[in-house]
């Protein structure tokens, strides 16, 4: 009987919250909660132009919590996240992606570390080939030079 | 067998070194802009500083950008807070009144401050010989490009950004840029009436 008395109490809030969810967000629009954490992600990709090597999304600094509100107000208006990268790219060029753009010269960016790896496991599997190859008798050396005298 | 594995150390190397030289040829606080070349971001900002004699506006107006097509437009973002902008502020306000009546607006754009400081500053300096607008939540300053104060941008009649200097602008720089955009038969009158 408790139990259900309280499933019903938590079924009456959770109705209650869904009106008031309704009610605070325009139909269409992005509920809060969801905005916010859409917000962060976009703004997480963005770079501060005043600081060093820090995303929009965690600098304190004023001009970079005005670019993360234009974020903002740019996924309110239905923009999407690569619209909005789009925009900053044409203001402040490339530079302001934290993570270069998968094009043109920047191929050889993301190759380069990829390459150095494939490189060096081939240098390294030789390597140790070569080390676990038992070593060639040689025509002068003895086999066993420490036997026992008989 | 040695020189075999030198000339690979060499070869390995070369690449990295070469990186490495070219990287201190490049000054990192340098910030390349896209915008010269492309259409000026257009706005609507509302004027809390008037100018002074024929380049004047009323406190109040808003300058928008495309009622200045047909002129030169000399667009500056400052701010009270700002020690370089006390350096660029003279020149600007005398090619400013000495373009007056000529197809060159130049329009002063206040950068994360207040108006009543910058008033007290423009008065300090002696005066600004045209008009300052605000920028509510640093809009504007966003939409080119900004980072930082002074900067300065030119634009074409056309309504296209043809340059931006970053620091304080000479007079030299902004009365070539003015010249060389201006239409030819105004920019010759210029000359002449000079």
């Amino acid at each position: 009987m408790r139990l259900r008395v309280l499933g019903t109490v938590a079924a009456a809030i959770a109705v209650a919250s869904g009106v008031a969810a309704q009610q605070a967000t325009p139909p269409g629009a992005l509920p809060d909660s969801v905005l916010e954490a859409r917000t962060s992600a976009v703004a997480a990709t963005l770079r501060c132009p005043v600081c060093q090597g820090e995303s929009i999304q965690d600098s304190p600094a004023e001009l970079a919590q005005e670019m993360r509100s234009v974020v903002k107000d740019m996924l309110r208006e239905g923009r999407t996240p690569d619209e909005i990268r789009a925009y900053f790219v044409g203001r402040y060029g490339e530079w302001i992606l934290l993570e270069p753009a998968m094009t043109g010269l920047n191929v050889l960016l993301y190759a380069f570390p990829i390459v150095v790896v494939l490189v060096g496991g081939v240098v390294v599997f030789m390597l140790v080939r070569r080390w676990s190859r038992p070593a060639p008798p040689t025509a002068d050396a003895p086999l066993h030079t420490d036997l026992p005298p008989t | 067998m040695n020189w075999k594995r030198s000339l690979i150390g060499i070869l390995a190397a070369a690449p990295v070194i070469a990186l490495l030289a070219y990287g201190f040829t490049r000054d990192p606080r340098e910030i390349p802009t896209p915008l010269p070349g492309r259409p000026a971001p257009v706005f609507a900002l509302e004027v809390f500083a008037p100018g002074q004699d024929s380049l004047a506006r009323i406190p109040g107006d808003t300058v928008r950008l495309e009622d200045l097509k047909g002129n030169v437009v000399v667009l500056n973002f400052w701010a009270s807070w700002c020690v370089a902008c006390r350096d660029e502020h003279e020149a600007l306000s005398a090619v400013a009144r000495a373009y007056a009546g000529r197809p060159a607006k130049f329009l002063g754009v206040l950068y994360r401050d207040n108006t009543a400081p910058a008033e007290r500053w423009i008065e300090q300096m002696g005066g600004q010989s045209y008009p300052s607008v605000q920028d509510a939540r640093s809009r504007t300053a966003i939409d080119y490009g900004l980072y930082g104060v002074p900067e300065t941008f030119i634009i074409n009649p056309q309504g296209a950004v043809a340059y931006k200097h970053i620091g304080p602008i000479t007079e030299d720089v902004l009365r070539f840029w003015i010249d060389s955009l201006m239409p030819r038969t105004v920019a010759g009158d210029t000359a002449r009436s000079e």
